[in-house]
């Protein structure tokens, strides 16, 4: 088992296998992506409260979702650099950040979007899911901003690490204390974005597009990471040789 | 040079002189003291400038305004927490010491909050006054943001030591910062609030607690870490 | 065409599945193009370092 993680430590083992395994997430991600969002168009009923303007969720709640998840990845990638000093770690967290900045937009635009028709306006301050988002969007930013800043690779990586941990642990209590202020500022009743139960015809489209969007932001992290691992070991042996080998890859 | 029949001074000598030092360097400088106090003055008469100077307005705006004022101050004194001795290379000797890290970081974040944090808390009342904040509400008013300027200060040290002798450090600070350090000024300024609206307001006071006591104990590992980081 | 009005929140809905497919869309372009220049940039760099040689 360690050996197969040694194994996939190893820039040039990663850079070869990767793209099998961005395709076998790529495949089923698509396929239920596609159910997800026919079903969550066409077949799925009515929400009674928000007519067919609640079909936005089948985007919305994915995109949050993975923009959360993104953020653990970065973090986690970034300790796991720290501590034991795999270079490939960095290079996740790294591409994963762009991805996550992505997400967290998505989920914004589509929220406020939903909002309008819901609440009357494109943004509610008081809702603490979305300033929660908004919040996290100001945290993938800095991360960026940091990375871009510093020079040296090696710096940016652990500095970004660090950044990222402590970013972590704050995500976690800006969740809690938005959503304290919101109760102290909620004029009327934010209505729930998701209803209270869901008709089964309504949530297998909703757990299929989560699936699948997750699949699908995992194949990107890996051909992302892949990209960012040849750039990293630009001026090795093994990049070298692979670059003048008469197969040429891509 | 060190006789190693001797003893190595304790940590919390340690701690002191390095706290002390800054001190007295603020002492010889005292633009980096009051220079955010001023600013913080003025951010909070920009309000009334900008929007009315109704009375119901002031109230109503005022626990909000002033912590946020409170919090730009902060981070403008946060960016010479650790600039001047990157730049004439004590900060290396610091690193070198054989004092823990954790141990110095916080020394000269607690220098750095008695020279910012402090000098707020104590001005507060003034420009609290003047935004017709009744005198039971200006004691939540300093509490809180005694609370909150530690969290602050901690928290502001580990941004500092990333973005020590970085280029355009200074905005990169803020971009860092200001996002960390959203809870505590919700708690804050809404802690106020309720104050001022008489209601209870103790809930607030112990979630800043336990967050200051919380930074306390972990934000000198990770300002050390960044330290070491930023100046391999 | 009942489908393309949702219930009279069309724009709405239709917007927003479309955002999404935008954003992967762009995301599958800036990773094709971010390979191409990387691997273009190396192969030009070895290359030249190969004719010197």
């Amino acid at each position: 088992m360690w050996k197969w993680f040694h194994q996939l430590a190893s820039p040039p083992h990663f850079y070869r296998i990767a793209p099998i395994f961005s395709m076998l997430l790529l495949l089923p991600g698509l396929a239920l992506i596609a159910y997800g969002v026919y079903a969550g168009l066409f077949l799925a009923p009515m929400d009674y409260q928000q007519g067919d303007a609640f079909r936005i969720i089948y985007i919305h709640v994915p995109s949050a979702y993975l923009s959360m998840m993104s953020y653990m990845i970065m973090a986690v990638a970034g300790g796991i650099g720290l501590i034991w000093r795999m270079k490939l770690a960095h290079a996740v967290a790294a591409s994963a950040a762009p991805l996550g900045a992505w997400f967290t937009f998505l989920a914004l635009a589509t929220g406020s979007i939903w909002g309008r028709p819901m609440w009357g306006t494109w943004w509610e301050w008081a809702d603490p899911r979305m300033m929660s988002e908004l919040i996290l969007l100001f945290f993938y930013f800095g991360y960026m901003a940091l990375r871009g800043a510093i020079d040296d690779t090696a710096k940016a990586d652990k500095a970004s690490a660090v950044l990222a941990l402590v970013g972590v642990v704050n995500v976690i209590i800006v969740h809690y204390s938005v959503e304290w202020w919101s109760s102290l500022h909620q004029g009327q009743t934010i209505m729930a974005k998701d209803g209270p139960a869901m008709d089964p015809g309504m949530l297998y489209p909703l757990l299929a597009n989560i699936f699948g969007f997750t699949l699908l932001f995992g194949s990107l992290l890996l051909r992302r990471t892949r990209t960012e691992v040849l750039f990293r070991e630009r001026r090795t042996r093994w990049v070298k040789e692979m670059i003048l080998a008469p197969e040429g890859q891509s | 040079m060190t006789d190693h029949g001797r003893q190595m001074p304790g940590m919390l000598v340690g701690l002191i002189a390095v706290a002390r030092r800054d001190l007295l360097l603020a002492w010889k400088r005292p633009g980096d003291v009051l220079n955010p106090l001023f600013f913080f003055a003025m951010v909070c008469t920009l309000f009334p400038l900008a929007v009315g100077p109704s009375a119901e307005q002031l109230t109503f705006s005022g626990p909000g305004v002033l912590w946020v004022a409170a919090l730009l101050a902060m981070l403008i004194s946060l960016n010479s927490l650790f600039i001047s001795d990157f730049d004439d290379g004590s900060l290396e000797q610091l690193l070198v010491s054989p004092q823990p890290l954790p141990l110095v970081g916080l020394g000269k974040t607690a220098a750095h909050w008695l020279t910012s944090g402090l000098p707020l808390v104590l001005v507060s009342p003034i420009v609290a006054i003047t935004y017709r904040m009744p005198g039971d509400v200006v004691i939540v008013l300093m509490l809180t943001l005694t609370l909150g300027t530690i969290s602050l200060s901690l928290l502001g040290s580990i941004g500092a030591a990333l973005t020590v002798g970085l280029h355009r450090g200074t905005a990169l600070l803020s971009l860092l910062i200001l996002p960390l350090s959203m809870p505590v000024l919700i708690i804050g300024a809404n802690t106020v609030s309720l104050a001022a609206g008489n209601e209870t307001y103790s809930a607030g006071i112990w979630a800043l607690s336990a967050y200051a006591v919380g930074t306390l104990s972990l934000a000198p590992y990770a300002t050390a870490a960044a330290l070491r980081i930023s100046n391999e | 065409m009942e489908a393309l009005a949702m219930g009279g929140y069309g724009a709405y809905v239709w917007t927003c599945f479309g955002l999404a497919a935008v954003v992967l869309i762009i995301n599958e372009w800036r990773i094709r193009a971010r390979q191409a220049a990387v691997y273009k940039e190396i192969e030009v760099r070895i290359k030249a370092l190969e004719d010197s040689a």
